[in-house]
């Protein structure tokens, strides 16, 4: 670092500069989501399995989701990412407020996805599709369409978890779009919260139609 | 070996005092030496059921524990040693310490998710701890399925939920060194400039990051199993319980190459280092450490010729197993070529080196003979797979940690230990560890079958054999902590490069200071330019 | 090295395809095409990933390495998949009923 040039706040001293710290931030993030991939993945491989060795007690039980409001909960987080990236320019572009604008409806739109999703768990409740000691479902595929339910739950409600975590993670950034630490010189954890938002809705585009358009003709 | 009034440097980076120095610390250093004294903690642990075990196997009868309990004493054995210390060990202690000094930086990418890596390996490790306290854990260290989520009644959900969160800390120490090795190295230092130590833990990072996510999700899917009655592996719902074991087989498999590939790393530094000579074959050394990665993730079947998964599958996982033993091989021959005109020094860390490449040669040839799944289905769950395992991990990844430790030992604490005790150890280790673990070779083609806590009468000799040597072992094990605990004190200060070794480690302060560099290098020479960079050594 | 800034306008696009993919998607649920179901919606939701990959995510406009990284993670998840499943579509025997 020259003489008598100012060091940025944000660098941390271990980095050369901005752009290396940005660099390994933005890696570090790609490669969390590697492993986000392979721990969806084993599920993924498990369901593979399973719909090939009963497709219609899948099916069945996948008539019981409710696809308008699965519909409806996939615009709602393709419309998030939008405004994700939306944010994300905002910082590049250094419009304090906009950021601001963009996580907030980033944020709403995300608790909307989960007060949906509660909804929907509630309603499974309600039927009786709880896999375990209250389910109910006819005698045909009892014992087969629990290992969708299975799935069903385990699958959505990691990926809930993982939304619910994001919109911690957002918080936080809209404490640092706040008190000033995001500026166009200085928004990578902006992008790399964006990167995590990205994949959450990806994984949700492959959980839609596998788990609520199996066999609707 | 270095030079008389040799002083400690005036301020490194142990000379910071009280627990917040520590406990807040982002040093990659001093994260290394927490880790020490936890997988140290912990490999004592695991060895004290390994303690039970032989002392339970050294009569016919199950005289000494019950059936049960001796589930327990080998299930806990497994977890502690395979999940808190032979997967961690090398990497979280000397990977940390040496991998920023090594390509030239100043910390990893992310010192703070360093800190908290540590933090979760003992939250995790706590947590199992406290599941063997409350009722032990009895469903072996690869909790096959129904009997882990049905039959079990011991404490499966803490012990896999410890073992899901140290899961983590491997991970985010994986994410690190990726990231730090491809962002931070200094200028000069390319790729096939790195030491081979650097190139194995890049592809060990590789491995923990693609491998341990799914073992994750398959120890959550067993809790899911007992907790909430989401019978995915539940034969009575249609499910499968071999799926489990391709689940947690596509992890364990590659994770034996998280425990070995750290140690080839080490053996690398030390072969080149006391031979005083580059490793013969770098670039394909380094190409071996990627291939044993990727081939690695290619063979799990082979655990699973006798479950019930398909002939087709067995033969692919076959095949595939062949191919991964060619890598290995390479490393093997390169390092021995690397010893030839070599001008070789027996230091202890040498004596660990070479049993290293003896014992995992034996290993790693037993492992060929399993791949071969006419051989395998007569051996499988005897004492021949437990012996094959062992020679890896044990004589080989145990091994090379301990040569890696006495080897850098004088860089991170500044002294030097005691030779001759240091040496015996050595020898003990390595005669105790082959009377232990050669005769279960010849247990397991006899037919004694594993984790058993009794046997047919005429086992009982090779047996006696068997527990005769982990009585040695165990002493050869525990010497060290003492004469190195001593050298902390005592020990003779040493200067820079106490051994004449080429490498960037080698070339700051024992030990070294905070910020490792005061200027950034600007490296111009290869890995191991012995013949043109040797400095301070008195031949 | 600086960062591409991608114009709006894209996102916007993109988005649009997005959501019209749902409805494609929601759509051809509803269709008797056999076999073609599965592999149509798999093929809508893949492609629908890559636009985020791609613009949402910036990896049309990142380094080789990210490239890299996405690809490998994609093909690792890939072995996971064929191994294990090459394992089921190749027994013999009913393990199931």
């Amino acid at each position: 670092m020259p003489d008598g040039v100012a060091h940025h706040p944000a660098l941390a001293h271990h980095f050369e500069d901005l752009d290396q710290q940005r660099e390994a931030a933005t890696l570090g993030m790609w490669v969390f989501l590697v492993t986000e991939v392979l721990f969806f993945g084993g599920l993924f491989a498990t369901y593979l399995v399973y719909r090939s060795w009963y497709p219609e007690a899948f099916a069945e039980a996948s008539h019981h989701l409710d696809i308008v409001l699965g519909t409806i909960n996939t615009i709602v987080l393709i419309t998030s990412s939008l405004t994700m990236a939306l944010a994300v320019h905002a910082a590049q572009t250094n419009r304090r407020q906009l950021v601001f604008v963009f996580l907030v409806s980033t944020m709403a739109l995300g608790a909307t996805f989960l007060g949906i999703k509660g909804v929907e768990y509630f309603h499974k409740f309600e039927e009786q599709l709880i896999p375990g000691s209250n389910f109910e479902f006819e005698a045909q595929y009892f014992q087969h369409a629990q290992l969708f339910l299975s799935l069903y739950f385990v699958m959505t409600g990691l990926h809930a978890l993982h939304m619910i975590i994001g919109l911690g993670i957002m918080t936080w950034m809209l404490a640092w779009t706040w008190n000033g630490t995001i500026t166009d010189a200085y928004h990578s954890p902006i992008e790399i919260s964006g990167l995590y938002w990205h994949f959450v809705d990806i994984v949700w585009i492959f959980l839609f139609p596998l788990l609520y358009l199996i066999g609707r003709h | 070996m270095s030079s008389r009034g040799v002083l400690l440097p005036a301020h490194h980076y142990l000379s910071d005092f009280g627990a917040a120095s520590w406990l807040l610390t982002r040093d990659h250093k001093r994260v290394a030496l927490m880790y020490l004294a936890a997988v140290t903690f912990f490999f004592f642990l695991g060895g004290a059921f390994a303690v039970l075990i032989r002392l339970e196997l050294i009569t016919p009868a199950g005289d000494l524990v019950s059936a049960d309990t001796y589930n327990k004493l080998f299930t806990m054995h497994g977890v502690m040693m395979v999940f808190f210390f032979l997967i961690p060990a090398i990497p979280t202690v000397l990977g940390n310490f040496l991998i920023p000094i090594m390509i030239g930086a100043k910390d990893l990418a992310f010192p703070k998710l360093n800190l908290a890596s540590l933090y979760i390996y003992v939250i995790g490790a706590s947590c199992t701890t406290y599941a063997i306290i409350t009722g032990g854990l009895d469903t072996g260290w690869t909790f096959y399925t129904p009997f882990s989520t049905a039959s079990s009644t011991t404490a499966v959900i803490p012990a896999a939920v410890g073992i899901f969160i140290t899961g983590f800390s491997s991970i985010l120490t994986g994410l690190n060194f990726i990231v730090t090795i491809h962002r931070m190295r200094a200028p000069g230092m390319t790729w096939f400039r790195m030491p081979l130590f650097v190139w194995s833990h890049y592809a060990t990072s590789l491995i923990m990051v693609l491998g341990t996510p799914v073992l994750a999700i398959t120890l959550l899917m067993v809790a899911a199993e007992r907790l909430f009655r989401f019978g995915l592996f539940d034969p009575a719902l249609g499910g499968d319980p071999v799926l489990f074991q391709h689940l947690f087989w596509f992890y364990s498999h590659p994770a034996v190459y998280i425990m070995v590939l750290p140690a080839m790393g080490v053996i690398s530094e030390l072969v080149a280092a006391f031979c005083r000579k580059p490793v013969f074959g770098y670039t394909f050394v380094a190409f071996a450490s990627l291939a044993i990665a990727v081939l690695g993730f290619l063979v799990w079947g082979h655990h699973m010729y006798v479950a019930g998964q398909s002939v087709y599958a067995a033969l692919v996982f076959s095949f595939l197993s062949f191919m991964v033993a060619v890598p290995s091989a390479i490393k093997v021959f390169n390092w021995t070529a690397t010893m030839y005109r070599g001008s070789i020094s027996w230091d202890t860390p040498m004596l660990y080196a070479i049993g290293f490449i003896g014992l995992f040669t034996v290993g790693g040839l037993t492992g060929l003979f399993l791949a071969a799944v006419g051989l395998d289905v007569h051996v499988t769950d005897t004492y021949f797979i437990v012996a094959h395992f062992h020679y890896i991990m044990v004589g080989g990844t145990i091994m090379a940690y301990l040569g890696g430790l006495h080897y850098w030992w004088p860089k991170m604490s500044g002294r030097t230990y005691n030779e001759l005790l240091a040496r015996v150890s050595a020898a003990m280790v390595f005669f105790g560890f082959n009377l232990t673990f050669f005769p279960q070779f010849l247990l397991g083609y006899l037919g004694m079958p594993r984790r058993y806590h009794a046997y047919p009468d005429e086992f009982q000799v090779l047996n006696v054999l068997s527990s005769a040597g982990a009585s040695l072992l165990g002493v050869g094990y525990l010497i060290p902590m003492v004469y190195l605990a001593w050298s902390l004190r005592y020990g003779k200060l040493v200067g820079s490069n106490p051994w004449g070794a080429v490498g960037l480690e080698w070339t700051i302060s024992s030990p070294p200071p905070t910020e490792n560099f005061a200027e950034t290098p600007i490296v111009t020479w290869d890995a191991y330019e012995y013949a043109t960079r040797v400095e301070g050594h008195v031949a | 090295m600086s960062e591409h800034i991608v114009p709006t306008r894209i996102y916007y696009v993109i988005f649009g395809l997005l959501i019209l993919c749902t409805y494609l998607t929601v759509q051809a649920a509803f269709i008797d095409l056999g076999a073609l179901n599965t592999l149509v919606a798999l093929g809508i939701a893949l492609f629908k990933a890559t636009l985020v990959v791609l613009f949402f995510m910036h990896v049309k406009y990142s380094t080789k390495l990210t490239w890299a990284v996405v690809v490998g993670s994609v093909f690792w998840f890939g072995i996971l998949l064929a191994l294990t499943y090459g394992d089921y579509i190749t027994r013999s025997w009913r393990t199931y009923g």
